[in-house]
């Protein structure tokens, strides 16, 4: 939103704004807590609420066309787009293109925890989901595998739900997340911290019944006699995010391997000229005011390569 | 109830079973304990359709081995399965392994398997760039393929259903009574069935079912495998299927691909003794890893995005397919290890005739139907074709799986074919099987479950009761 309305500020009047979903806000929709936009609109929101004020005014700004519930299938080189929604299957060329395309959860299949594949092991957004959006508990006595931003959050939200949240385990020797978000999500809920721990096992055939646990050396080894059990229903995976670009991977921008960012001389530029990611597709980032300041930019970067290869509104 | 044949077993031997029976006028069941088909043995088979190269000689697995090679062929055509023919290679990498590769080739050619040839390293480099530049030699065989075992089990039960038989899901066998002169009443979590005729394929447990009818002489001897599953943008790493020369115990961890387009490299191969422990291990990852990347250096564990373990029901070195010498009626299909799934149609036609020697009339039923509906596929359409049917439903439009692209009509359509869990949508589908694992959709597919079964969405599970997602429901809906 943010990279459309900076669009239509410099010069653009014909954008179109693409969303898979069937509102626009992304994953801030699921964010109920506090502390968006301290830095932006120098007070603290909620992520809805910090998402409403770029819908208001998206909603109010004529030049840009939202289509939610649309999914791109498909990018081609030269900017050309699939998209399909219950209306039918359309073909979109764009002049320029800002993907604002966030990120996914690594899984627990990423890190490999050993052990059996029963329900109630989800990644930390997902049971945010579950419980902001759809109103479910995901379970009652929950381990998060990981000290991400995410699983602290969840850590929280889970035990003013009611649930019992016996554990963070972080493989690092420091935590990963917010130093603020470790106080108030854990410290002040009591909630404790194993650092340099591994989920060593995950028991349970049909529900997740218990983790074993272990403290671990600078190598990730387990350390002999430090292993213990926990019980648990619900397992939550809080390990880092990864940048979904398999779009622009597919029109042949270069890709980094291993991050998944775009290759990149500059930010929010990719290896196709007129083709920028920002946001957190571009880098993950901590903090929402950040993506917004990039994605503002983004949208004058976009207005400006159109400009200057056919003149304003060409 | 009572009918001619009760098949017990939903994996893919049963519904090989059921839909080799279900050609002739006769009443069948199907009864699984599980609440859905191939979640047994079945769902993490790998999805290859053996040439016939591996087995030992003059078994009744390698002759079943390479009929069911020629017969899935017919099926995938009238059943729409997404069989494709890549052929595979074993690879030697010294002379003493080039040296095996004769030998196999010539007990393979015993068995009828055929077009195998031993091709060279510049062959090697050729056609199969990313192979180790160790490898001196292969053994390629044309005729292996791949498929998706969920699928093949599905539309074999889909068409033995639209033929008659009826299937039974958890339906769990508690108790066999044999009835003096007139077959077999079969006690279960859902009531009692009367058989004339009995198949046993109870995979894992068919040494405990067995054992409800006579003495068996056969154990089940779980032999477990891991298997690690690559991202889809890997999917142009290897052409073939890759093999090592093959051991006593297995044919080895091998660099394979699903029908979906992803790489997989698995399986382990050790014996367990815990029917029920699908865990994966630390040391199972490593061994893989070691393994694949002998023979593919470019394989990268950063790659993979899922892992799963199967347990093999081994009963010996060979199948056992054969009727009950102490009980008349009563066949026993045991020790389905690999190439379990190439072989099953063939087990199909073996288990049919059995029951004709032992007096099941077999007459052609009329107007039996030899196809299946064909499943709606979005991600195999083309944008043209995808627009039209978009227009006739929309639900065509409206994608639940992103990482996947799988539509809602494709979810609804697996929830009538019988869906009724997360892992039964998925394995159907493939909503939830791509690189977010289900991230971004479980709680939609959740709520579609729950919307066409009826079911509240704290009762919807992964795979079955015990295995519910969500405990409680604070929206009230």
């Amino acid at each position: 939103m943010a990279a459309a309305l900076s669009a239509v500020e410099h010069g653009m009047s014909d954008v179109l704004l693409l969303e898979r979903d069937h509102c626009l806000g992304g994953i801030l929709n699921q964010c109920v807590h506090p502390g968006f936009g301290l830095f932006h609109f120098g007070e603290a929101l909620t992520g809805p609420e910090y998402a409403s004020r770029f819908v208001r005014r998206v909603q109010s700004t004529p030049q840009i066309e939202v289509a939610t519930g649309t999914f791109v299938s498909e990018l081609r080189p030269g900017k050309v787009l699939t998209c399909m929604g219950r209306e039918g299957v359309s073909t979109i060329r764009a002049k320029a293109l800002v993907m604002a395309t966030g990120c996914r959860e690594r899984t627990r299949e990423m890190i490999q925890i050993p052990g059996t594949r029963p329900a109630g092991v989800f990644s930390a957004g997902l049971a945010q989901k579950m419980m902001n959006i759809e109103g479910l508990m995901p379970g009652r006595d929950v381990v998060v595998v990981g000290s991400g931003d995410v699983g602290l959050i969840m850590a929280r939200r889970l035990s003013l739900e009611g649930a019992r949240v016996g554990a963070v385990l972080e493989i690092q020797p420091g935590p990963v997340g917010l130093k603020r978000n470790v106080v108030q999500c854990l410290d002040d809920f009591g909630i404790p911290l194993y650092l340099s721990h591994r989920v060593m096992w995950i028991h349970g055939r049909d529900r997740v019944e218990a983790v074993e646990v272990a403290e671990v050396d600078e190598s990730a080894r387990e350390i002999g006699g430090t292993r213990f059990t926990l019980r648990c229903d619900t397992v939550l995976v809080s390990v880092g995010l990864i940048p979904e670009n398999e779009l622009i991977e597919m029109a042949g921008v270069d890709v980094d391997r291993h991050s998944n960012e775009p290759v990149s001389s500059d930010l929010n530029y990719t290896s196709v000229p007129g083709l920028f990611v920002c946001g957190n597709a571009y880098r993950v980032y901590d903090i929402v005011d950040t993506v917004t300041r990039d994605s503002l930019l983004a949208g004058r970067q976009a207005a400006e390569y159109v400009v200057a290869m056919e003149g304003p509104d060409g | 109830m009572a009918y001619d044949v009760v098949v017990v077993g939903g994996g893919v031997v049963g519904a090989a079973v059921a839909h080799a029976l279900s050609f002739y006028r006769l009443s069948a069941a199907l009864v699984e304990k599980e609440e859905e088909l191939s979640f047994g043995v079945s769902k993490a088979n790998s999805g290859i359709i053996h040439p016939g190269t591996q087995n030992p000689p003059r078994s009744l697995r390698g002759r079943l081995c390479v009929e069911g090679n020629r017969l899935i062929r017919r099926l995938a055509e009238s059943l729409d399965l997404d069989f494709m023919e890549v052929g595979e290679l074993i690879v030697a990498f010294d002379e003493a392994e080039t040296s095996r590769l004769w030998q196999l080739k010539q007990e393979a050619e015993g068995d009828g398997v055929p077009g195998l040839e031993i091709v060279p390293r510049g062959w090697l480099r050729d056609n199969e760039p990313n192979l180790s530049r160790e490898a001196v030699a292969a053994l390629h065989a044309p005729t292996a393929g791949i498929i998706s075992p969920y699928r093949l089990v599905y539309a074999l039960a889909e068409s033995a259903q639209l033929n008659g038989v009826e299937l039974h899901t958890l339906t769990r066998v508690e108790n066999i009574e044999r009835i003096a002169g007139s077959g077999f009443n079969i006690v279960t979590s859902k009531g009692n069935f009367r058989a004339r005729f009995l198949v046993n394929c109870a995979g894992l447990h068919a040494d405990r079912v067995a054992s409800m009818v006579s003495v068996p002489r056969f154990r089940i001897q779980p032999r477990k495998g891991e298997e690690y599953i690559l991202d889809k943008k890997r999917r142009y790493i290897t052409r073939h299927l890759l093999f090592p020369i093959p051991t006593p115990e297995s044919k080895g961890i091998l660099v394979t691909r699903t029908s979906d387009g992803n790489p997989m490299i698995g399986p382990t191969a050790y014996d367990v003794d815990d029917k029920v422990d699908l865990s994966t291990t630390d040391e199972g990852l490593e061994m893989v890893l070691r393994v694949a990347t002998r023979l593919v250096p470019a394989i990268d564990r950063r790659d993979i995005i899922a892992y799963f373990a199967g347990l093999r029901p081994a009963a010996g070195d060979d199948f056992i397919v054969e009727v009950d010498a102490d009980a008349p009626g009563f066949v026993n299909v045991a020790g389905i290890q690999s190439p379990g799934l190439t072989a099953a149609p063939a087990i199909g036609r073996l288990v049919t005739r059995l029951l004709r020697g032992q007096g099941l009339e077999l007459a052609s039923r009329r107007g039996s139907r030899q196809e299946t509906p064909r499943h709606f596929r979005l991600q195999s359409m083309s944008p043209v074709a995808a627009e039209a049917a978009v227009r006739e439903n929309p639900d065509t439009g409206d994608i639940v799986c992103r990482c996947e692209t799988v539509s809602l009509r494709e979810i609804k359509d697996a929830i009538s074919a019988g869906a009724r869990t997360l892992d039964g949508v998925k394995f159907r589908t493939r909503a939830g099987a791509g690189r977010c694992h289900g991230s971004f959709c479980t709680c939609r597919v959740m709520r579609v479950l729950s919307e066409e079964t009826g079911r509240p969405i704290t009762k919807i599970s992964k795979r079955g009761p015990g295995s519910e997602l969500v405990s409680e429901d604070r929206a009230g809906a």
